[in-house]
């Protein structure tokens, strides 16, 4: 009786057939396929080249993701010690700037971070670049900000944020205040109630949260469009180039696509290694 | 020495919301400017607002920012539910596999999604062609188009397949934390199975299903890189035409349709709350 | 008790290949209460599950006033069933909760036309209900604010204003503390005698069963073990398990010389058995507060105390006749290393047929630990129902 239910499921799985799985066959088949069609490696290979970028891609993803984690964490761990009722509000103060597109978002820090920008025209109202200038010798108008990695970093940061605080938040929100209670009664300080209970225990927390930021950053195009400039390709921008760009070639794009896509599997693997409640932590 | 900790804490947070809110300020303040500096402060005006109003490109991809995200959102609400309760009534060797496939929108980049039914659409309608023309050669009667584009049909699409997923993925918990026996009861009572649904298991699962639409409706909004791919030539989100205006020069009109769109989402968001505040209190006041 | 209302013939239920029911031949009388008692997995909950219609037996039949049934779901069947937990609606008040059934159209028996409860009567009858229940001015409490007790009324309420035939119960008490549970015992047999309907209850705890039931169904691993009256039930066990189950044996080997003869520990007791084979190996069953101690050169056996437990109202008293321990439940005190006699009476004998039982239980030499197996929450049963249930 309860089996002729899960046919409720049957409209939506055929649905995930046709536009989640047909299209990832297709980026595959083109992965795989020349220009002149036929089977080939070439797109691969080609990617070599790319090498830098794929570099440039990596580092600046991870470190975005280190900063996400170093100021996400403590601020989940902050909001989720609050009362319900702050807790409440910070949760949704936290959500809220994605409620305004995030491209808007980023364009609002090109205005802060331009060369003739708010923060420059702020340093050198109050004499900062002129103190830099006398103290280095240099000959500054302004401090190069946009168009740097730097800035790239910050956006991530910046864009992905809520991705790191909203998962981490939502694990140690849920544990068992007993668990604390218990480790303190057995002797352990706050330190130690922290570092053995809490840390392990919203790990699966952390771990969906660093693929949550991870996975935008590396693949982000619009961010490093904005605010690094024409020379801070990503692998984004790569990808991008090669189906609506001027570099027209979706094999090649296909193909990186599919590299960006083993990713996140390894990072999916990664996960369910660590924490099984991964299901959970992504929940908001 | 605690009290001390937590003033400390406050201050971090209060920084890390300057962080994410800063950006936004700007963004309005800079809205009254009367120049189109987007970093000179020039006095106050209400000229960029007017100027929207009139601006036929802002206000269609306005419009088609709302449209999809609200229709995807109710679709994919709709959509989601019912999956959840199929998932949820399913053996757990079908649920498993199906549940990794209903993940990949959620976790797989942004772009690889997009690009990917780009190739999907495009495949499509390469396909279509073909079969159209061969089906208008063969008869007369009925003409069928032979060319189809990208546009709002297969952004709706994708924004409701990167949807779906949220959805279930907030209601399905709600399922299984109900008490089992409640259908049973209400079965017990005289209902139907469909009565059952609508009058016990609905109410229970509510908050998920808000928040399922909620979320929903976030990452459509929120979305970018997905509707940049799929929306064709003719469409425009908000997102795609400031992302075709960084290349020249970026109106401070943009600035005034994002202080309304985030006055609007404020405002309602704090309606929401007053009014949940208030009838926390009626309930707290009634125990009594 | 006149009519049969419900017949489970040949009933057999297996999940996933596991037979959970093997072959279950009962009826239930109308206005009856009738209690389906044994451990945890023992199929009762399944039992009560195919009469309320969320389960379809394997194969057997189940038979209404006679009518075929197996079919029908179960908002159409002329039962209601009180939950474990109650199931109540979290989302409606008490009210809404107890009027629920009462606001489903109902199909008139003349055709396709759906009748409804005019409001009025709805209203009458809930109030009336929660009369019954003693929960009258209770009608707009949300249920999170009520106590288990309440909630337990409500849940009776909800069943009962629909007037079924029958009413089925799921370990309705479990979740109660003891005195609550003592208080709900005799308020569901007032109820139960007041409305003269059946009760079908089911539950682990054999006291809960002794007091309330008029028929008492000991089940174990899917099978009937014995029906009868409580006093029947205790007083002649069927075999080692309900011996075991329905309060406190010991039961050891004996063989059956002749009618009322009876050998064990090599010595011949009489008693008021007959009807078996000449030299029959039997259980001997005898109830620890049937045993009169005396001393040790009176007895008919003798043996040494090896513990005192003080159990209120008496002593439990573990004595050790020949390495074999018994439980005797006294009222005076004898200390532990004390050698003492026993008299057995025949009317304290009662003669039990081998069963695949035997052996098994009514051993006091681990005392302790059998205790402690008494009671506790049905959860095996359940999980065991939930996993064949979905998986």
């Amino acid at each position: 009786m309860r089996n002729k239910r899960a046919l409720f499921a049957v409209p939506y799985v055929g649905w995930m057939a046709l536009f989640v799985l047909a299209p990832i066959v297709m980026v595959v088949i083109y992965a795989f396929s020349a220009a002149s069609g036929g089977f080939t490696l070439d797109n691969f290979a080609r990617m070599g080249t790319y090498a830098v970028v794929f570099a440039r891609s990596f580092k600046l993803a991870l470190i975005a993701t280190a900063v996400c984690l170093l100021v996400g964490y403590p601020v989940a761990y902050m909001i989720s010690r609050e009362g319900p009722r702050f807790q409440r509000i910070a949760m949704m103060l936290v959500m809220l700037p994605m409620w305004m597109n995030f491209l808007l978002r980023t364009y609002s820090w090109m205005s802060i971070l331009e060369n003739t920008g708010l923060l420059n025209r702020f340093f050198s109202a109050v004499g900062l670049i002129g103190l830099v200038n006398r103290l280095c010798g240099t000959d500054l108008a302004y401090f190069p900000m946009i168009n740097t990695q730097g800035a790239v970093v910050l956006g991530m940061v910046y864009n992905y944020l809520p991705f790191m605080i909203l998962p981490i938040y939502s694990v140690i929100e849920k544990l068992d205040g007993s668990l604390l209670e218990a480790a303190r009664d057995l002797g352990a300080n706050s330190a130690r109630v922290f570092l053995r209970v809490i840390l392990p225990l919203s790990l699966p927390g952390v771990l969906s949260g660093v693929t949550m930021v991870f996975v935008p950053s590396v693949s982000t195009f619009a961010i490093s469009k904005l605010l690094g400039g024409s020379n801070e390709l990503l692998l984004g921008d790569l990808i991008e180039q090669q189906f609506l760009g001027t570099a027209y070639n979706p094999y090649l794009g296909s193909a990186i696509a599919l590299v960006m896509m083993v990713i996140v599997v390894v990072c999916m693997a990664v996960m369910n290694r660590f924490g099984e409640g991964e299901e959970q932590a992504v929940m908001l | 020495m605690k009290r001390h900790g937590r003033t400390l804490n406050r201050l971090l947070m209060a920084l890390v919301f300057l962080f994410l809110y800063a950006p936004i300020f700007v963004l309005i303040v800079f809205s009254f400017n009367d120049s189109s500096s987007r970093t000179v402060w020039q006095g106050f005006t209400l000229r960029w607002y007017v100027e929207l109003v009139q601006d036929r490109q802002i206000m269609s991809a306005l419009s088609a920012t709302l449209l999809v995200s609200l229709l995807s959102t109710v679709i994919a609400t709709a959509a989601g539910t019912m999956a959840a309760v199929g998932f949820f009534s399913m053996k757990k060797r079908w649920r498993r596999p199906l549940l990794t496939v209903n993940s990949i929108p959620m976790t797989n980049a942004d772009i690889v999604t997009g690009v990917s039914l780009c190739l999907l659409f495009v495949a499509f309608f390469a396909g279509w062609e073909t079969f159209a023309q061969s089906v208008n050669a063969a008869q007369g009667l009925i003409r069928l188009p032979t060319r189809l584009h990208m546009g709002f049909g297969t952004l709706l699409i994708a924004h409701i397949t990167f949807n779906i997923p949220y959805v279930i993925l907030n209601v399905l918990p709600k399922l299984r934390q109900m008490d089992k026996n409640l259908v049973d009861a209400a079965q017990d009572l005289g209902c139907t199975w469909m009565q059952a649904f609508w009058k016990v298991v609905l109410p229970e699962i509510k908050p998920g299903i808000v928040s399922g639409a909620l979320i929903a409706f976030t990452m459509s909004v929120d979305d970018f890189v997905i509707s940049y791919f799929t929306a064709g030539s003719a469409t425009s989100t908000l997102a795609m035409v400031v992302y075709g205006m960084t290349k020249r020069r970026i109106s401070p009109k943009i600035n005034a349709i994002s202080s309304l769109l985030f006055g609007t989402v404020l405002a309602l968001l704090v309606i929401v709350n007053v009014r949940e505040a208030r009838q926390e209190k009626q309930m707290a006041q009634r125990r009594l | 008790m006149s009519k049969k209302l419900i017949r489970l013939a040949d009933c057999c239920m297996a999940f996933d290949g596991e037979l959970v029911l093997d072959h279950i031949n009962l009826y239930f009388n109308d206005s009856e209460f009738l209690t389906l008692l044994g451990p945890s997995g023992c199929g009762k909950t399944t039992t009560l599950r195919i009469i309320g219609g969320f389960l379809t037996p394997t194969s057997g039949e189940v038979l209404f006033d006679g009518a075929r049934i197996n079919d029908i779901p179960p908002n159409l069947r002329q039962v209601n069933t009180v939950f474990q937990r109650y199931a109540l609606f979290p989302h409606l008040n008490v009210f809404e909760n107890v009027a629920f059934g009462l606001r489903i159209p109902k199909t008139a028996d003349d055709g396709r036309k759906k009748v409804r409860v005019p409001e009025e009567e709805i209203r009458s009858r809930v109030l009336e209900m929660l009369e019954v229940v003693s929960l009258k001015g209770f009608e707009r409490r949300r249920i999170n604010e009520l106590s288990g007790g309440q909630q337990q009324r409500v849940a009776i309420a909800r069943a009962l204003v629909n007037r079924p035939k029958v009413l089925l119960l799921d370990e309705p008490l479990g979740a109660l503390d003891l005195r609550l549970r003592k208080d709900m015992q005799s308020e569901l047999k007032r109820i139960q005698q007041q409305l003269g309907i059946t009760f079908i209850y089911v539950t682990h705890d054999q006291e809960e069963a002794l007091a309330m039931s008029d028929t008492i169904v000991v089940m174990d691993q899917g099978r009937i073990q014995q029906i009868g009256t409580p006093e029947d039930i205790y007083n002649e066990p069927k075999n080692a398990f309900v011996a075991d189950f329905i309060g406190e044996s010991n039961i050891l080997d004996g063989v059956m010389h002749e009618d009322y003869v009876v050998e064990f520990f090599n010595r011949k007791f009489k008693c008021l058995d007959k009807g078996f084979a000449p030299m029959e190996s039997v259980d001997v069953v005898i109830r620890p507060e049937d045993i009169d101690i005396v001393p040790q050169e009176k007895g008919q056996l003798r043996g040494t105390v090896t513990s005192v437990t003080f159990k209120g109202v008496h002593y439990d008293t573990i004595v050790d006749f020949k390495g074999f321990k018994w439980l005797i439940q006294t009222t005076d005190y004898h200390p532990e290393g004390e050698t003492i006699g026993i008299v057995l009476n025949p009317d304290d004998i009662h003669i039990m047929r081998k069963s695949e039982y035997s052996g098994m239980f009514g051993d006091y030499s681990s005392y302790s630990e059998e205790y402690e197996e008494i009671g506790g929450f049905d959860g095996a049963e359940e999980a065991a129902r939930e996993a064949g249930h979905e998986e």
